[in-house]
């Protein structure tokens, strides 16, 4: 009937002793370690997937219209062997590099102008409107009636896929930076390039990565499709174009490692290289978990 | 008691403007005081008397309207670091440096010292504020009161001519903020810095300051200035301890303003 709490003794404790606790910290199971590490989850997700192809493959029977996994594993291996996939894929990486870094440079430029004047922020702003929404592949056809048919062509098509969303990244990961850290920068006197190097770029970082990671693959995918249309470069052509070729062939499993070798490159240019680049930065400064 | 000595830090008739979207907002109108060489001086006042604002002009980020500030003789035109801030907020460290980077980041982006010479300054501060074996953290593993800490290390290192703090303990828990302010006068104690402090705690103010200015607020003008020792002593006129002397200006402020007659 009484809505007030009850009375309770008051206490006071003496600390146990720290050797008295028993259990503190316990080892992890075999089992707990093995599901704890990320490579062997994802490997046990590939081995699954590879199963349900071969499967499915053996199933359907037919190598022109899916071939099994181990038939395209020995194409692979074997195209591997004879040096053509490497030497393919290195056409691939060394036109994507260019179309790349040009394109890094370039959004660097944009983004750091828009930083510095009002018309700079305008002109980016107007510029990613109308121009990352467009596919850069549709550029192809007017690059190839002014570049000609060759890297150029392919390098201004990459550029212009990778410029648009860095680009964007960037600029939002540089207006995000938070006023206070701004300050401090130029409290201790930081102007112009020194204060966009030494403040702006390490607080967007994790942006900045971002937008370096989605400029990546939409040069990729760029990439591949522009072989795809019009292949070969003076004679040797990348691993669009190699898919291409072997599809005429009606060499099924080599159009299956070339598209292998594809997400190959995928993975190890995400796991080996970003991976390590976010570890190092956004992961040990906190700013990304 | 005319002082003789010139002021270290001079703010004269300073009325402070800044714009929102749709209003053109008078943070202080007409302040004056002066700051002198180990001054602990604290800008107190309720939210809204522009006393955040004000420090920020002592830092060179805001020009006032009308008015001028002076540090040494020199017009405040911009931010630099003879005029180190300490933000309320944990942000202000990098969080890519770690703790004896972020000091030394400090030293060497203002071009005071270079490598070992700043490493030397940087170590030698945080040492002082106790954070020596948390040297090679990064911020994100810090907690608020050691960021501060950090933050105040950071600031220190530079020598600066005066320490212009907003509210540095404000987002701190009850009890670490007190440490910090024992911290604080401790390490005032040892190296006698000049210090610019503004809160809106009645009590820190009490305790950190030697000289209070009270500012009444929309938008911020002098109230008073009053000495403070730290103890908090009665006033032998009105019987009334100085917390409660300053608590009845600020609070009178505010029933005048709810008046509905003028008289």
């Amino acid at each position: 009937m009484s809505s007030s709490p009850p009375i309770r003794e008051e206490f006071v404790r003496d600390r146990v002793a720290e050797q008295n606790f028993g259990v503190v910290e316990q080892p992890l199971t075999v089992w707990e370690r093995v599901y704890g590490n990320a490579l062997v989850r994802k490997l046990f997700i590939l081995v699954a997937l590879a199963a349900i192809w071969e499967a499915y493959a053996r199933y359907l029977g037919n190598s022109l219209v899916l071939p099994t996994f181990g038939e395209t594993m020995a194409s692979f291996l074997e195209r591997i062997a004879s040096g053509e996939l490497l030497s393919r894929a290195w056409v691939s990486i060394h036109v994507l590099l260019q179309g790349y870094v040009i394109g890094l440079a370039l959004a660097f430029f944009f983004t750091v102008l828009a930083m510095t004047r009002q018309l700079g922020n305008d002109l980016l702003e107007t510029l990613t409107a109308m121009f990352n929404p467009l596919p850069a592949i549709a550029l192809l056809p007017l690059a190839l009636i002014w570049f000609g048919l060759g890297s150029p062509s392919i390098v201004f098509v990459l550029v212009h896929a990778v410029l648009w969303p860095v680009a964007l990244n960037t600029h939002s990961g540089f207006r995000a930076v938070s006023q206070t850290l701004r300050m401090v920068g130029r409290n201790y006197g930081l102007t112009g390039m020194n204060y966009v190097i030494r403040i702006l770029v390490p607080a967007a970082f994790p942006s900045i990565l971002s937008g370096l990671k989605v400029g990546w693959a939409f040069a990729w995918r760029t990439l591949i499709a522009a072989e795809l249309v019009f292949g070969t470069t003076s004679g040797s052509g990348g691993l669009g174009w190699f898919i291409y070729e072997n599809k005429n062939l009606l060499d099924i499993p080599a159009v299956f490692s070339g598209l292998f070798s594809v997400i190959i490159i995928g993975l190890l240019v995400e796991s080996l290289i970003f991976r390590v680049i976010e570890q190092r930065t956004v992961r040990k400064w906190g700013m990304q978990h | 008691m005319g002082v003789a000595v010139e002021p270290l830090l001079s703010v004269n008739g300073v009325t402070l403007q800044y714009k929102t979207k749709e209003h053109l907002v008078t943070a202080t109108y007409r302040v004056s005081f002066d700051v002198y060489s180990s001054d602990r001086f604290v800008l107190l006042g309720p939210s809204g008397c522009g006393k955040s604002t004000l420090l920020k002009a002592a830092g060179g980020y805001i020009a006032p309207v009308e008015g001028e500030l002076r540090l040494k003789g020199q017009r405040i035109s911009k931010p630099g670091p003879d005029r180190v801030m300490v933000f309320q907020e944990f942000d202000q460290l990098l969080p890519w440096k770690t703790v004896k980077e972020n000091a030394m980041f400090a030293l060497e982006s203002s071009a005071r010292l270079k490598g070992r010479q700043a490493e030397e300054r940087a170590m030698s501060y945080i040492e002082k504020v106790n954070l020596a074996r948390f040297a090679d953290a990064y911020p994100h593993t810090l907690s608020g009161g050691m960021k501060q800490r950090v933050a105040i290390a950071r600031g220190m290192a530079m020598e600066p001519d005066i320490l212009l703090m907003d509210e540095p303990f404000a987002a701190l828990d009850a009890l670490t903020r007190r440490k910090m302010q024992d911290e604080l006068m401790q390490l005032w104690e040892e190296t006698r810095f000049t210090v610019l402090f503004v809160t809106h705690s009645i009590p820190e103010a009490v305790r950190i300051g030697n000289r209070i200015l009270l500012l009444s607020p929309h938008p911020g003008q002098v109230k008073a200035e009053l000495n403070s020792d730290g103890s908090d002593p009665e006033d032998p006129a009105t019987g009334l301890r100085l917390s409660e002397r300053i608590h009845n200006m600020l609070f009178s402020e505010e029933d005048l303003g709810e008046e509905p007659t003028h008289v």
